[in-house]
């Protein structure tokens, strides 16, 4: 009544205009990201990596190619299926992180980062070489084993394939005892 | 004497900057008078109950985040509901009440965007709209903390929640529900005693509560025009049994209660949260639920009070992996039935206004 | 006309400063800018009508150019404020805090296509822009920037104020007409109606101002300021802010590009520099309207301390500041209630402003600064009665919260449940 509310709305928006501004300035400035943010690109251990391919059939769009052949050794004596390709195509992938829960290994991990623009469609494909290369820090989620060490990747060093596992390297005794008995 | 007018039909959308997505509208206008209003869908239709058949059931919980954009939490809750009917399964307390906090937590993130659309429709120079969005960035930091996105969360999965939140989660939260009432009261201060908005809204786009009933609408429009119908107390699923809240809603069902019905229910959110946040005690918060669910041949109706209106998944099994059948029933779908019993008869800017309130998503409209 | 400004006559008598001048040429009174006394011209005799055309070419355009750049530096301005009230930062990448962002926007519009739809009304669509424009330049020609400067000291420039803005509608109507474009009509419908209903609140709010003053010249006006209008006129500056907010279609008043409702109205579909242009016109506006509002109702340059221009644009600025808050904070009004915002509202409230000062005037022709305080109290008494009275004639009831009741079909629910 009697504009008395519209000046009720002056007051807040002069009340905002004294708040500091809630954007950020995004090239220089960023947002932390919480370790559990599920990114760009992968993070992949090949060390780990049986090639059991669980994560190309969990992905709901199918965009995890790989292709493996048997390692020249027998798998008891410690070989596995060697990785021939492993691509993602990030062009089409939603980032649901399905391929990482699926995986039994805790060799796939998502990434931490989102700024993976390409001009051109082929270049998002991320190919096995680069996946290799890649710099290692994987994002938390699902890796309650990294979340638990408070693992954050934007801050954290790279971890190697031995810090990443949910379970305890065996130690080189108790491996002889294991595989001596059979 | 009287003037003759000849009408004109304009097409409103599928590019337009109030018709949230790519609705469009085929309106007649009689000089600034809607004559006939005539919904044209489809702009987004990208088959997701079919494509639902081709995925295993933990698969589609992806596809249910890209339904209702704004609220893709409650889409997951429906889904996951839905599955766990089907199959037998009981997710752990703990899963239930994380679910509950996520899902009222998007609730208030849909309600903010729609009071921010809404005065953007009303013409207030996204002011309103950019208030809305500072908070509601607040809550896509708190999913970003759970489950690592920001609107495409797929954080549920059938038989609970994918992981625990972690440790600052909590103080978060805490921080979230003490500052979020002093935001509310903004809105208001801004938006509710403020003259212009009453004018245009008040006793504009009436919705009886027969013809609301007789048309199945749900969500805040139902409850805006009168009927005390909330599913969360109607039909109380996961702990909504265990926690008190009250349901507003509104008299006349005008565009001011339909806005008001919903500002109240971010209020009434807040207090769900703050009662999950007591009660949720540590433990489990996935059952053991293979990877693959294989629920029994059968069907099930699953639904859930999403932020607009009772979403609905009805699934059938014929005993394999994925879903035979998937069927949504979204209620931005189902509330536009009434578009043209609420829009002919205003004048244009009315029509924006009212076609506003009724706070469509095109994500579930099209599916 | 340009006789009394200052830069004028120095640039006059620099080059016609010769006997027959000497009248014009001498000093003016101390404290008075002025020229100080030159003999010979640079120009012989007879050839005062190049000098008298020279300076005025000067002062035209320096004022023009002033406005432009002016216009320029409001558009940062107007986005950075209301960036601001948004809780935002607005543009702030070229140049330091975004200064030169004007210039980067200019250049965007002038490098993008040109495009005129197909059946557009050609001749009118491309002359649309250019009526638009002019009028606000022209505004600024009988605004008193400062002491003794301004282009022109028409003793009825009230009256062309007026006249000159009424051309916008015009333009509005050309531009939406000739863009054979509903939407486009749509705004351009509107605009007139709405333009030309809040012409008569906002020339009604004015006539208290000339009955005060005594006289149509803007000058005079100023000088005539005793007391800042605005506490002779409360009720005027209210309705005079608000009709010149539906003049230049601001918020709560921007039907005519309600972009939520016909997307851009009159401009949809001008692009490339003939949109800047029109742009420009809007931007130049509140800088007009401030001009004009400070020059009626604030004592146009007078004040104390500081120079008399640099108050001209601290009033201007706080003007447009409240334009620019109104802006941020408020949705629109509807068609049907804007018109009756004018003719209801704005349209008695004017002729209650405009009776009472009659009588004022008429009580007191000559009022002493007892007088006018007495008149202050007595207009603001009026203001506050007639706006009240006026609320609860038009005004909606007060609302009523939301409470819960029992609902009719509470049997329903139930049931279900
Ligand atoms: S994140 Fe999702 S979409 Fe992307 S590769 Fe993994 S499973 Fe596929
Ligand atoms: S990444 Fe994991 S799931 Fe995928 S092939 Fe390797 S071990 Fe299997």
């Amino acid at each position: 009544m009697y504009g008395l509310g519209i000046l009720q709305g002056l007051t807040v928006t002069f009340k905002n205009l004294m708040r500091k501004p809630f954007t950020i300035q995004y090239p220089e400035e960023r947002i932390p990201q919480h370790p559990r943010f599920r990114g760009e690109e992968f993070t992949w251990y090949e060390e780990r990596c049986t090639g059991c391919a669980s994560c190309a059939k969990y992905c709901p769009l199918g965009i995890i190619k790989i292709v493996t052949h048997p390692g020249k050794t027998n798998m008891q004596e410690g070989d596995y299926y060697a990785i021939d390709v492993f691509d993602i195509d990030i062009g089409r992938c939603m980032f649901c992180g399905l391929c990482v829960e699926a995986c039994p290994y805790d060799a796939l991990f998502m990434g931490s980062g989102f700024e993976e623009g390409q001009y051109r469609r082929q270049d998002l494909v991320i190919p096995v070489d680069r996946l290799r290369k890649a710099s290692k820090r994987p994002s938390t989620w699902f890796r309650p084993q990294l979340e638990d060490k408070g693992y954050n990747p934007h801050t954290g060093k790279e971890l190697s394939w031995r810090q990443v596992g949910r379970h305890q390297q065996p130690s080189q005794e108790d491996l002889k005892e294991k595989w001596a008995e059979r | 004497m009287t003037l003759k007018t000849e009408p004109v039909t304009i097409n409103i959308g599928p590019q337009h900057p109030s018709t949230h997505g790519v609705f469009r509208m085929r309106v007649t206008f009689d000089g600034e008078v809607v004559v006939d209003v005539e919904p044209v869908l489809g702009y987004l239709h990208r088959g997701s109950e079919k494509l639902a058949e081709e995925r295993t059931y933990t698969q589609v919980v992806t596809l249910t985040d890209r339904l209702d954009y704004v609220a893709s939490m409650s889409n997951n809750l429906a889904y996951v509901l839905t599955v766990e009917k089907l199959a037998g399964i009981k997710p752990p307390d703990r899963a239930m009440y994380l679910r509950v906090i996520a899902a009222e937590l998007m609730r208030i993130a849909s309600h903010l965007v729609f009071t921010g659309f809404w005065l953007n429709d009303l013409g207030a120079l996204a002011t309103p709209l950019m208030y809305c969005f500072r908070e509601r960035e607040k809550i896509l930091d708190l999913f970003e903390m759970l489950c690592g996105a920001r609107i495409t969360l797929s954080y549920m999965r059938p038989g609970g929640v994918f992981q625990d939140a972690p440790e600052d989660f909590w103080p978060a939260l805490h921080r979230f529900l003490e500052e979020m009432p002093n935001y509310i009261d903004e809105y208001e201060g801004l938006i509710t005693g403020n003259e212009i908005v009453l004018v245009r809204a008040k006793n504009v786009g009436i919705l009886s509560a027969e013809k609301a009933v007789n048309s199945s609408i749900s969500g805040p429009i139902l409850r805006a025009s009168g009927v005390e119908w909330d599913l969360r107390k109607a039909d109380p699923y996961e702990i909504y049994d265990r926690v008190k809240f009250n349901i507003p809603f509104g008299g006349v069902g005008d565009n001011f209660d339909r806005y008001f019905v919903r500002v109240q229910e971010m209020r009434e959110s807040l207090k769900i949260i703050e009662q999950c946040v007591e009660q949720v005690e540590p433990g489990p918060v996935r059952s053991e639920v293979p990877f693959l669910v294989r629920p029994p041949k059968g069907e099930a109706y699953g639904r859930v009070e999403a932020p607009k209106g009772e979403l609905g998944f009805y699934l059938v099994s014929d005993g394999g992996i994925a879903p035979y059948r998937c069927k949504i029933r979204s209620p931005s779908f189902i509330n536009l039935t009434i578009l043209r019993d609420i829009l002919v008869g205003w004048k244009l800017a009315d029509m924006i206004v009212t076609f506003g309130t009724i706070d469509i998503n095109m994500g579930e409209v099209d599916r | 006309m340009l006789e009394g400004n200052a830069i004028f006559r120095n640039i006059y008598c620099l080059l016609a400063g010769n006997e027959g001048n000497a009248a014009y040429c001498t000093p003016l009174a101390p404290g008075q800018y002025g020229y100080a006394g030159v003999k010979f011209g640079l120009l012989p005799h007879g050839w005062e009508w190049v000098a008298y055309f020279v300076a005025g070419f000067i002062i035209v355009f320096m004022v023009v150019n002033a406005i432009m750049l002016s216009t320029a530096l409001y558009t940062w301005f107007e986005r950075r404020a209301i960036g601001r009230f948004q809780a935002r930062i607005g543009p702030n990448r070229w140049g330091p805090f975004g200064l030169l962002q004007p210039i980067a926007d200019l250049l965007k519009m002038l490098l993008k296509e040109d495009t005129v739809p197909k059946d557009a009304d050609r001749w009118v669509f491309n002359i649309a822009p250019i009526v638009m424009f002019v009028p606000m330049l022209l505004i600024f020609a009988v605004i008193p920037f400062g002491k003794s400067s301004y282009i022109a000291n028409l003793n009825i420039g009230i009256l062309f104020i007026i006249s000159v803005t009424t051309v916008s509608a015009l333009a509005i109507f050309m531009a939406g007409w000739a863009s054979a474009n509903k939407y486009a009509m749509f705004g351009a419908v509107r605009g007139v109606a709405q333009l030309v209903s809040y012409e008569v609140p906002m020339v009604l709010s004015i006539v208290g101002v000339i009955l005060l003053s005594g006289s149509l010249s803007t000058i005079s006006i100023v000088e005539s300021q005793r007391l800042p209008f605005l506490l002779l006129q409360p009720l005027g500056f209210l309705i005079f802010l608000l009709a010149a907010s539906a003049e230049m279609n601001r918020t709560p008043f921007d039907l005519i590009e309600a972009d939520s409702e016909i997307v851009a109205g009159y401009h949809i579909e001008y692009s490339g520099m003939k949109w800047g242009v029109l742009q420009a016109a809007e931007f130049a506006a509140p800088l007009a309207t401030g001009a004009i509002m400070a020059t009626l109702f604030l004592q146009g340059w007078r004040g104390t301390f500081l120079p008399s221009h640099l108050w001209f644009l601290l009033k201007v600025f706080s003007i447009v500041f409240l334009l620019l808050w109104i802006r941020a904070t408020l949705p629109r009004f509807r068609v049907d209630q804007i018109m009756g915002f004018a003719w209801k509202g704005l349209f008695p409230l004017a002729l209650i402003n405009l009776f009472v000062t009659a009588i004022e005037v008429l009580i007191w022709p000559l009022p002493n600064t007892g007088q006018l305080w007495l008149m202050v109290g007595i207009n603001w008494i009026v203001a506050v009665v007639s706006i009240v009275a006026f609320a609860n004639i038009l005004g909606q009831r007060s609302f009523r919260r939301l409470r819960p009741r029992t609902s009719p079909l509470a049997g329903v629910t139930s049931e279900v449940g």
